[in-house]
């Protein structure tokens, strides 16, 4: 990895080391995230992506390393930290018992800003929740409790986004939804760290892949960079399929998500 | 950060308080089993209990109220367990806020619920012929003793609340704080209980406390028994706040 200006570095890991108990879950994970870049940690379960990902976002604190977030470290500078980032957790974080307009305003009110109402107005109208603004989160469906919490991260445009495996357990359209928020939000200048175990989401998403193993990272790098890792591609004559993701995508009528996946081939 | 503690405290239990109002059937519950054992005792086992004093409604209702509490609490660990559970106490505790006011905001809450709860229990047992001569400022210290009662238990439940496993675990704690006033002089006289049941009864707190309040309501001297319940409420708010603390500091790193 090339040495960049500490300017340009949103994210910096070192060394960084975490064991429960016996069970050594980081050994040693260093990476770097570029300012207003996508950067997908792959890994199965278990890997410790979650782990690292709570470390970043000061809810657990690392044996050994140091981390540091828009210049900022998560041991010495922790509410410094909190005040340039947003989590949104593997589980949607959001509250059952209140209406989605109530979440949102909820937030605005504890990141002190201004018009909290009008701020949740934009962002239910955003993520196609308007019509659902006053019912209780609790009759949401998945998609729809994801975007929510999606939304919810968005309130006070913090720097740095962490997205803990954020499309976990969507159907594909809702999937597909959550992509393109986060396209949007780097298109937008936002850092975003995003953990994932679906291979296709990091191709879909990511400017920069790190894979995290057995708690090392064993690879990083550009999609291209990782390519290059394999031996060089043979020519191969193999008629197209479409997958069963655009099949059914086509079938559903879903213009939206089938033209994005396919622009994003084209490209 | 802690200029904001107290507008982020308030933000917090805005949201607390409409988890109970919003689901009323916690107060029931809570208030459902105290007025049940009130009928039993009153209507069916009350005659054949010697208590010395004119009405036996007049006699139990401070034990009760005390049961009361300790099933309310139960809710208490239960909401704050389920905010563990479902990552909302991590999206808080990774934003800008103060942080502690997640905790209060709980506590603020398990305050509020309990009072309701109290409150209705009250007037059923006044539909029930309770009766008290007590002034303004008996009723006011009865009430400061209720309340410091109900915040001892409150980090009680803080604490099951944090270190639960599973939402059962959360609420179990509270079987025996609730049992417990049938090992006072809540429902019989001490007198009547051999040597060392009668020993454990005089001795542990929810005797004092049940025995000051019964003399504030009967508007006779409280003596000395207010200080033991004072003393004991204090310190087991004490002990238990220092504990919720120490599970506190484990969860939020």
């Amino acid at each position: 990895m090339t040495a960049r200006p500490a300017a340009d570095v949103a994210i910096r890991v070192r060394g960084l080391e975490k064991s429960y108990g016996k069970l050594e879950v980081l050994r040693g994970v260093d990476f770097d995230v570029a300012r207003g870049s996508i950067f997908a940690l792959l890994g199965s379960n278990g890997a410790g992506k979650t782990t690292t990902v709570r470390i970043l976002a000061t809810l657990l604190k690392a044996d050994a390393g140091t981390a540091g977030v828009n210049d900022f470290d998560v041991a010495t500078q922790a509410a410094d930290v909190r005040a340039s980032i947003s989590l949104t957790g593997q589980f949607a974080a959001v509250d059952e018992i209140l209406s989605g307009r109530e979440n949102l305003v909820l937030v605005a009110k504890l990141r002190h800003l201004k018009d909290p109402g009008a701020i949740a107005d934009d962002l239910l109208r955003r993520f196609s929740l308007t019509d659902a603004a006053a019912r209780r989160v609790s009759a949401y469906s998945g998609g729809m409790r994801r975007r929510l919490d999606i939304a919810m991260s968005l309130i006070g445009n913090s720097p740095v986004i962490f997205l803990d495996e954020p499309t976990a357990g969507l159907d594909p359209e809702a999937r597909i939804e959550v992509w393109q928020t986060v396209k949007q939000l780097a298109g937008s200048g936002t850092t975003v760290l995003l953990t994932t175990q679906y291979l296709d989401e990091t191709e879909q998403l990511a400017d920069r892949i790190a894979i995290l193993h057995e708690g090392r990272i064993i690879a990083n790098g550009t999609l291209a960079e990782l390519k290059q890792l394999l031996p060089a591609a043979t020519v191969e004559y193999v008629e197209k399929q479409p997958t069963l993701e655009e099949v059914f995508l086509a079938v559903i009528g879903d213009k939206n998500g089938a033209a994005g996946t396919i622009t994003r081939e084209q490209g | 950060m802690t200029t904001y503690f107290f507008g982020d405290t308030a933000v917090l239990t805005g949201r607390t308080l409409r988890h109970v109002t919003r689901s009323m059937d916690t107060i029931i519950t809570t208030a459902i089993t105290p007025i049940a054992m009130m009928l039993m005792f009153v209507y069916v086992f009350g005659g054949a209990i010697d208590t010395g004093s004119d009405k036996y409604v007049n006699y139990m209702l401070p034990g009760i109220l005390l049961i009361t509490i300790a099933s309310g609490i139960a809710y208490t660990a239960l909401r704050l367990f389920t905010d563990m559970t479902s990552g909302i106490f991590d999206r808080f505790q990774s934003m800008p806020i103060a942080r502690s006011g997640v905790l209060w905001a709980h506590v603020l809450t398990s305050l509020v619920a309990n009072l309701i709860s109290l409150v209705v229990v009250v007037v059923v047992a006044l539909l029930m012929g309770f009766r008290s001569g007590a002034g303004v400022l008996a009723w006011l210290a009865v009430a400061g003793i209720l309340l410091l009662f109900t915040l001892a238990l409150t980090w009680i439940a803080v604490i099951a609340g944090l270190s639960a496993k599973t939402a059962e675990g959360g609420g179990a704690f509270a079987y025996p704080l609730i049992f417990l006033p049938f090992l006072s002089s809540a429902f019989v006289p001490t007198a009547t209980m051999p040597g060392p049941v009668r020993a454990f009864a005089e001795n542990q707190p929810v005797t004092s406390i049940v025995n000051t309040i019964r003399d504030l309501f009967a508007q006779q001297p409280v003596g000395d028994d207010i200080w033991t319940a004072l003393a004991w409420c204090v310190g087991v708010l004490v002990v238990a706040y220092l504990f919720a603390m120490v599970a506190y500091r484990k969860k939020i790193a």
